[in-house]
């Protein structure tokens, strides 16, 4: 299909659509709000249901409805919206609902600022809401990206039936790019299966409930949805490892935009004569471990930047299990580094590995 | 012998886990029968609340939810406009309701949401043990407020009803009271009449059901209802504040 140029959060909306959601319950924020802007327009027309609620605790527990009585369903929000919406992911991931969630992220911590960064990275993937759960968590670093992954994530939602977020900063947001859409119009409704309230004609009522008054039945759901995570687990990692083919003494692990801008820097670098590989998970929960190390490995040392104050480097610290050093390179607030800076770092980063055991 | 009277095939045949003399019983009746009556309960959605009667799912015999503390309407809303051929109600009780789902509820209504809330009002937090509701009467006495409900602290009980009336948008809404029999019939009409409304796609309905708590109000279920009958009913009139017709919310968009 012939590419159109799009901005990302209009092109998120699209892509719901074409993956087949034509529900909506959202909130405005910024830097986010062309979503629900979009759909607002957009939804009526392919006849769905778009609903501006009273706040992101209403929204995400109207997708909460929508989602049991098994209709495909989005809400969209950015940083200190997503807080709002984390008692209704616990419930949702607890009863097996498959949504999905945008987040594009702010600054923050508190009401912040509005401009790009990716400080909710370890609200995604460790902490979304009270209890036991996790979410599946992708990450694009393009406007096209962002539209296949969030098609990907309803695909992904529905497998495990199990709660989806698409994370992206800002920047995705905002920017504008040219953008190509599955050649359907709109996709087939969600088929629901056995779990959907969808009124008891011949068979015996279901109840959607998070409610386990049993010790040991509340143990055994746990139970349950850890095994369930450990198959997405198993198939559903994803990655891009970018120059690192060849040989290079550091590797840079970045996620989303700021992995994008970190290839600018290594190409620049490149001509210097200078290889870096990059490792760029692309979906942050499961995280892939084993492909980060295997890319770990291969290099000295490592860089890890961030548009935050170092949260993916957790999970890098974890794959390396400290097999080798691990810097960091972050920018919060909404402050986007420059390439030189970036490259700067990588620089820096290049000459400890040259030293003799660092 | 002719079968004057028999069990609904609204509700499940579980015991309910209600303290005795509690008329939340009586209210899942009043709805059971109901859904049987309309000849809807195999398209009915039932939510049930955080509170005394977060385990009502396991007694209406129909799809149910159970919803987070207070967001029922915001679960229901996500329902039924995405399956709109759905009966959907929620049962909600005054903490849950009045208090945490404060937001939800005046939303729900004001978007004209077409889905029904029976809101059971009993002035008191019965679950977690006797504190203080939204509703609690001015002087009565909660664990929380032990000296009795200061107004000049805590403010006035809110008239849930009457709150969502003043909105613009066309409703039906009413309150209702179910400590005695004759109370319970004409609350079983109201309720009927508020689903019959979603049946038609009219409007949002709300009925609030006056109800006794006597384990935490501390009285014997006749003493309660006759508390209830002495310090609620005169705060809390009952009848009908609102019918679709009524509204003149229709004209407002007119120039």
């Amino acid at each position: 299909m012939a590419k159109v140029l799009m901005k990302g959060n209009e092109a998120i909306g699209e892509a719901a659509i074409r993956a087949g959601c034509v529900h909506f319950f959202g909130y405005p924020i910024t830097p986010q709000s062309e979503v629900p802007e979009y759909l607002a327009k957009r939804l009526p027309e392919v006849g769905g249901k778009f609903v501006q609620a009273e706040s992101e605790v209403a929204a995400s527990n109207m997708i909460y409805g929508a989602a049991g009585v098994g209709m495909r369903v989005l809400t969209t929000s950015s940083s200190p919206g997503i807080s709002l919406m984390a008692e209704a992911m616990s419930y949702i991931a607890a009863c097996e609902l498959p949504v999905v969630v945008v987040n594009i992220m702010r600054g923050g911590p508190g009401l912040g600022g509005i401009l790009p960064a990716q400080g909710d990275y370890l609200q995604a993937t460790k902490g979304m809401g009270h209890g036991d759960f996790d979410l599946i968590v992708l990450a694009p670093s393009s406007v096209q990206e962002a539209v296949d992954l969030t098609i990907k994530a309803f695909e992904l939602a529905e497998k495990y039936r199990n709660p989806v977020m698409v994370i992206g900063d800002g920047m995705i947001g905002q920017m504008m790019e040219p953008v190509s859409f599955p050649d359907v119009e709109i996709g087939p409704p969600l088929k629901p299966g056995d779990w959907a309230l969808t009124g008891c004609v011949n068979r015996k009522p279901r109840i959607i409930t998070s409610l386990y008054l049993d010790a040991m039945d509340l143990h055994n759901h746990n139970v349950h949805l850890k095994k369930k995570f450990a198959v997405i687990t198993e198939h559903e990692q994803r990655h891009e490892a970018y120059n690192c083919d060849g040989e290079y003494d550091v590797l840079v692990t970045a996620f989303g935009m700021m992995a994008r801008m970190c290839k600018t820097a290594i190409d620049t670098l490149a001509a210097e004569g200078i290889q870096v590989g990059l490792f760029r998970p692309i979906s942050l929960k499961p995280f892939p471990y084993e492909a980060c190390k295997n890319a770990m490995l291969k290099g000295k040392r490592v860089l890890d930047v961030e548009m935050n104050m170092g949260q993916m480097i957790e999970d890098v610290k974890l794959a390396g299990l400290g097999a080798r050093q691990i810097d960091f390179f972050g920018r919060a607030g909404g402050v986007i580094p420059s390439v030189e800076e970036v490259m700067n770092e990588i620089r820096a980063c290049h000459a400890k590995a040259k030293e003799k055991n660092p | 012998m002719k079968k004057v009277f028999a069990f609904t095939d609204g509700l499940t045949r579980l015991p309910t886990h209600y303290c005795p003399g509690c008329t939340h019983g009586v209210i899942h009746r009043m709805i059971g029968e109901i859904m049987v009556e309309l000849g809807i309960r195999e398209r009915t959605v039932g939510i049930a609340p955080v509170g005394c009667s977060v385990l009502a799912y396991k007694y209406f015999n129909c799809d149910m939810f159970e919803a987070s503390h207070g967001r029922a309407p915001a679960v229901a809303t996500g329902a039924k406009r995405t399956r709109p051929d759905l009966m959907l109600f929620t049962y909600q009780g005054d903490g849950d309701l009045a208090s945490i789902g404060m937001a939800e509820i005046i939303h729900a209504a004001n978007r004209g949401e077409k889905f029904t809330t029976i809101f059971v009002n009993n002035a008191i937090y019965g679950m977690t043990g006797g504190q203080m509701a939204p509703t609690t009467m001015p002087r009565q006495r909660s664990t929380t407020t032990p000296a009795g409900r200061d107004p000049a602290e805590c403010g006035f009980p809110i008239r849930m009803a009457e709150l969502l009336t003043t909105l613009t948008t066309p409703a039906f809404i009413a309150r209702v009271s179910s400590h005695t029999a004759a109370q319970s019939v004409r609350a079983k009409k109201v309720i009927k009449e508020a689903f019959e409304h979603q049946m038609a796609g009219t409007c949002f309905t709300f009925v609030e059901v006056l109800s006794i708590c006597p384990t935490n109000w501390g009285l014997s279920p006749k003493e309660s209802n006759r508390w209830l009958e002495r310090e609620m009913m005169p705060y809390y009139p009952l009848g009908v504040f609102k019918r679709p017709q009524e509204s003149t919310g229709g004209d407002h968009g007119k120039h």
